[in-house]
């Protein structure tokens, strides 16, 4: 039995599409068979973010309506066997899927996969009560910023209010040198206001940017920090235990020398 | 370093800032009352309690927070309150 995970925020534009897509992509590194949902119906991007935008046919509201195969909207990546993308329709609206359809939908992917990670989008109207409904469990994403804690709090206090206990927390791009010089808030600092539990700190990291412009998940890159710390979070999913990747920028005396010398450390 | 230097000068750096507008944000997200309303309860408490002791009104903190409830109903909304006493007063015994 698979188990679904929730990526969610409400606030937009935090990274839930880039972070489902990473580590629905690590995952399937690992050999799990992986499906991902894109549930922002009308404003689909999972598609593009994981480079497989010309090859949907069929989407998530033709399957719930019925209208296709399970086995005919599931589109397989192009780089991993166990790796699958459930599209969102982007002609229709929010309204067009009901959250005891997704609890459907998640009961019968469950049967075949062993992660099925939905991508929430932004808000917290029926989109969110669709992304949710089905979910075991939730991972809260959040930028170091003022609005995106403030709304990360709401969002574990709905998630919870919905049967949806123990969400964990995702701290994306986080510049180590702003939190040294004390402008912008370190992970310690926002653990202490949201108290819930950490699976995850990504780096700001411009490889990001480079990746989604080619449609590869970042992951797949096995230098790059963010990628890294993709790779980490998949494995704390899974339940291994992983130190956290030190951030604080204070090089060791090696890792100097090292790039004195223009090795690339990290 | 930086991070040392900081700390002697007592700089609040605009991380402080973040910090403590948002606790304040939130206290009032999470129990959905605005913070003229935690006023109003706070001086309504000195004047009582103050009929009896004497207490040191600025260190007084009151908060709406979330604490497990007793009956193990899962969380619930608590009014904690933190009143420190100067000394008591002697038609109180």
């Amino acid at each position: 039995m698979g188990e679904v995970i929730v990526i969610t925020s409400g606030k937009g534009g935090v990274g839930k599409t880039t972070t489902t897509a990473n580590l629905g992509t690590g995952l399937a590194i690992s050999g799990k068979k992986v499906v991902l949902v894109d549930t922002d119906i009308g404003l689909r991007n999972l598609d593009v973010v994981m480079g497989l935008e010309n090859r949907i046919v069929y989407d998530l509201v033709d399957l719930v309506e019925g209208a296709c195969r399970t086995k005919q909207a599931l589109i397989k990546d192009k780089r991993f066997d166990g790796l699958f993308l459930l599209p969102a329709a982007q002609t229709r609206d929010k309204n067009s899927v009901t959250p005891e359809q997704m609890v459907k939908l998640c009961d019968d992917l469950r049967e075949e996969f062993d992660y099925i990670l939905i991508d929430c989008p932004a808000g917290i109207e029926q989109g969110f009560k669709n992304a949710i409904a089905g979910a075991d469990r939730g991972l809260v994403l959040t930028t170091p910023e003022v609005s995106a804690v403030r709304d990360a709090d709401r969002i574990i206090g709905l998630l919870e209010a919905n049967e949806l206990k123990n969400p964990c927390l995702i701290i994306n791009r986080v510049r180590p040198d702003m939190v040294k010089k004390g402008d912008m808030m370190s992970i310690e600092d926002i653990i202490d206001i949201l108290a819930i539990d950490l699976i995850g700190v990504v780096p700001d990291d411009e490889n990001i940017i480079i990746s989604t412009n080619r449609g590869e998940p970042l992951v797949t890159d096995g230098k790059a920090m963010a990628g890294k710390a993709y790779l980490n979070i998949t494995r704390r999913i899974m339940g291994e235990e992983v130190p956290f990747i030190d951030l604080s920028g204070q090089d060791g005396f090696l890792s100097k020398v090292k790039k004195l010398f223009g090795f690339r450390t990290a | 370093m930086l991070e040392m230097f900081n700390k002697l000068l007592r700089k609040r750096t605009s991380k402080d800032v973040a910090k403590e507008r948002l606790k304040l944000v939130l206290i009032h997200d999470r129990a959905n009352v605005s913070p003229e309303f935690l006023e109003m309860v706070k001086g309504e408490i000195i004047k009582v309690i103050r009929n009896y002791m004497e207490i040191d009104e600025d260190a007084l903190d009151i908060q709406l927070t979330k604490t497990v409830s007793e009956e193990g109903e899962g969380v619930v909304p608590a009014l904690i309150a933190n009143i420190p006493i100067k000394s008591v007063k002697s038609c109180g015994r």
